[in-house]
């Protein structure tokens, strides 16, 4: 049954869209590299890299944003 | 309670302030003005605390409507005819996302040529919209109506906005005697407004979403579902409200119907001149009858079956013009009974419908020469 | 600057992926907090997030038309104050539902004064509905109506500068941002939150698949826009103008230009053109 309206009462819920079936490469994040420069965290689409510097590949869509940006090269994008 | 001699806008500004909407975002337009400079006094005197926005278009009085509607709080708004139309696109979505707005429309020709007047042309163009529409035949009504769309609007079973219909002039600009209620009385009868939808940031949702093929079709049944019920919803507003304010009103009116060889079909304050004139045809021994719509949108299909398939002719008085097709209400008559059905196309633009009109429409449903007939158009300015 | 760490908008969400309005949302929502209702008009950003039955929305929002985001926001906004809520209202609307078609309710929600900040996201182009031109494409881009062909070099007028009509209309807090300078955007959100009646922001959004460049891109562009002055970061705070970022050497355009598929067609005598604009508008900005 379609609620009334087409309203949506469960906030976020697109949380249930694994966007991660996507992506073509993934990036990989070398936490030893990482200066916590926190670029990749506000630059990502999705918002899925969190403030521990793990990515969700639930969600990620390997768009390469955070390889670009980070400016010490601590990601890498590799297939799948 | 208290008996005044009002305007049908002056009336419907107190109905608006009984209602206690706390949102009025409205436009000025001929003939509804004066209901927006109504308002706009009551709120500086602090008689309605509300909060009027002074919108810069009709688009955006609908627009700022449903979006306050939709944060949760009673809202209303009116216009007239161009301003109808240019709300036409968000009058859908109102529908559609069930918000119950009450909008108040003082029914003026549309445009080209130019026309202040009045006809129905500009609210019978919206029936297809969702909303329910009520039709008032004097200030009484107007003010009723107005009380009346808040209560079935806002029943959770319903959830549709409806517009209430007034003449242009010749209810707006016209004084009339009417009672007036006690906001004690009508606080017994609309209960607070309760939103399903709503803007919180303690219980977030999102409202006006897209749908693809999968979902649409049963939004939109679901409105076909409300519509329904509404005709029972009403029948329980009206049952309420006449237990508290003494006035009885139904979907439609019988007016002399009962024994009738002619019966007249026609809505908003036209049938006033009708019931006159019904008064002089019975004194000359004419069995003629008038039946009222007064709600045309839930469209009351057996309650109009029931009066018009007696036997009686049927002569519809439509103020529109559906090109090609004849009038709106004639062609619904004609689709939903089975009686003998003929259309009249009577006050475009304003054009007085006299009791001599009416006559005449009378004696041309006792001998019709064809199904559809132009009333008062003037032979020689064709 | 407080700047919250969980986030308002979830993944999932349909965007292109490298998609810059998402990063724009995402930011200013940080800034915002919980205690946001979001107006959306029709657009990318209204699609992407709210697929019936799914929501990216983790704040209360609302959407009904293209046009009408700043008029549903004032209702929004009158209808929060008359039930003593305090909520921000913040409107999202592409640069199509702002400077074209939107531009009215915006002109008219902004004179009234009501409490909300109107972002527009701005990205040249109805990008939604497949890259046509808006009132806010930029001189020589080619989109679907304004292409490149032998007659033509693509759109041929400037830009449409919103943010300037927004000050005009005595906006208290005006600015302009870009989603590649994150830290001046949320300062930018913060200041447009604490004004005392209508804010204003124009954020400049890259869009690959619009622009033609790819994905990982999307911030490096941005980036390139305010390095060459093609986009120049500003705020109007009650009449009073500064510019916020002035980059250290200002580049050529031709660097911004050659990395958009959108600009390839054009000639150097074009893009010396566009850069003999860009020259004259920095140097009234001294950047």
């Amino acid at each position: 049954m379609v609620n009334i309206g087409a309203c949506v009462k469960e906030p976020g819920s697109t949380r249930n869209n694994k966007t991660g079936s996507w992506r073509t490469f993934k990036p990989i994040l070398d936490k030893e590299k990482c200066i916590e420069c926190e670029n990749c965290v506000l630059f990502c689409p999705e918002g899925c890299i969190n403030k521990d510097y793990d990515i969700d590949y639930d969600y990620c869509k390997g768009c390469g944003i955070c390889a670009e940006e980070c400016p010490v090269k601590a990601i890498k994008m590799e297939r799948g | 309670m208290v008996k005044k001699v009002f305007t049908s806008n002056r009336a419907v500004a107190e109905a608006v302030k009984l209602a206690r909407p706390q949102v009025v975002p409205v436009y000025p337009i001929t003939p509804q003005t004066t209901i927006s400079e109504y308002l706009a006094q009551f709120v500086a005197d602090g008689d309605l605390k509300a909060e009027y926005i002074r919108v810069e278009s009709e688009h955006s009085a609908i627009s700022a409507a449903l979006g306050a509607s939709g944060a949760g709080v009673r809202v209303f708004t009116a216009t007239s005819s161009q301003g109808l139309a240019l709300m036409h696109e968000i009058l859908f979505a109102a529908a559609g996302m069930r918000s119950p707005i009450v909008l108040v429309d003082a029914n003026r020709a549309l445009s080209a040529p130019l026309s202040i007047w009045n006809d129905q042309q500009d609210t019978i163009s919206e029936r297809d919209s969702g909303w329910l529409q009520i039709y008032a035949e004097n200030a009484q009504e107007a003010l009723d109506a107005v009380l009346i769309a808040y209560r079935v609007a806002e029943d959770r079973d319903v959830l549709l906005p409806c517009m209430v219909c007034i003449d242009g002039y010749f209810l707006t600009h016209t004084v009339e005697p009417l009672e007036v209620p006690s906001q004690e009385e009508v606080d017994r009868f609309l209960p607070s407004y309760n939103p399903y939808a709503f803007l919180d940031t303690e219980t977030p949702m999102s409202i006006g979403t897209f749908t693809d093929p999968d979902y649409y079709m049963e939004a939109r049944y679901a409105i076909e579902m409300a519509m329904e019920k509404s005709k029972e919803v009403m029948a329980k507003a009206n049952q309420d409200f006449a237990e508290i304010f003494g006035r009885k009103y139904d979907l439609v009116e019988k007016y002399r119907c009962d024994d009738a060889e002619i019966i007249i079909v026609a809505m908003g304050s036209v049938c006033g001149t009708i019931k006159d004139v019904i008064d002089s045809l019975r004194n000359e021994g004419e069995k003629v009858g008038l039946l009222k719509i007064r709600v045309y949108r839930p469209f009351p299909r057996e309650e109009i079956k029931e009066v018009l398939e007696k036997g009686s002719k049927v002569a519809v008085i439509d103020k529109n013009i559906s090109f090609g097709m004849g009038g709106v209400l004639y062609n619904n008559i004609k689709a939903k009974t089975n009686a003998e059905v003929y259309g009249f196309i009577a006050g475009l633009g304003g054009r007085d419908i006299t009791t001599e009109y009416v006559r005449e429409i009378v004696e041309k449903t006792k001998n019709p020469t064809r199904e559809i007939e132009w009333i008062g158009l003037k032979k020689e300015e064709v | 600057m407080e700047i919250s760490e969980k986030e308002f908008l979830a993944p999932g969400h349909r965007a292109c992926a490298g998609c810059g309005a998402t990063v724009g949302v995402r930011l200013a929502l940080k800034a915002l907090g919980k205690n946001t209702v979001a107006v959306s008009a029709t657009g990318c950003l209204e699609v992407i997030t709210t697929p019936y039955p799914e929501t990216a929305w983790d704040i209360p929002w609302i959407h009904v038309a293209f046009e009408n985001a700043a008029a549903v926001a004032s209702g929004v906004e009158r209808a929060l104050k008359s039930q003593g809520k305090d909520a921000q209202v913040v409107a999202f609307a592409g640069d199509g539902g702002t400077a074209d078609i939107g531009l009215q309710a915006l002109s008219g929600a902004m004179e009234r004064g009501h409490n909300l900040i109107y972002i527009c996201y701005d990205n040249e182009a109805y990008m939604n509905t497949g890259v046509q031109r808006s009132g806010a494409t930029p001189y020589g881009a080619s989109t679907t109506t304004s292409p490149h062909g032998k007659e033509s070099f693509g759109e041929d007028k400037p830009k449409k500068n919103i943010p300037m009509i927004m000050a005009a209309h005595g906006v208290p807090y005006v600015a302009t941002a870009s989603i590649s300078y994150p830290e001046d955007f949320m300062k930018k959100v913060q200041k447009a939150k604490d004004t005392d009646g209508p804010a204003y922001i124009h954020l400049h959004q890259p869009c690959t698949t619009g622009w033609g460049y790819d994905p990982s891109k999307t911030i490096e562009l941005g980036r390139l826009a305010v390095e060459t002055g093609s986009w120049i970061l500003y705020e109007i705070e009650d009449g009073d103008f500064h510019v916020t970022y002035r980059p250290a050497e200002r580049k050529v355009v031709d660097e911004y230009l050659l990395a958009q598929k959108r600009f390839k067609h054009l000639t150097e005598e074009e893009r010396k053109r566009i850069q003999k604009n860009v020259d004259a508008i920095c140097t009234e900005f001294k950047i």
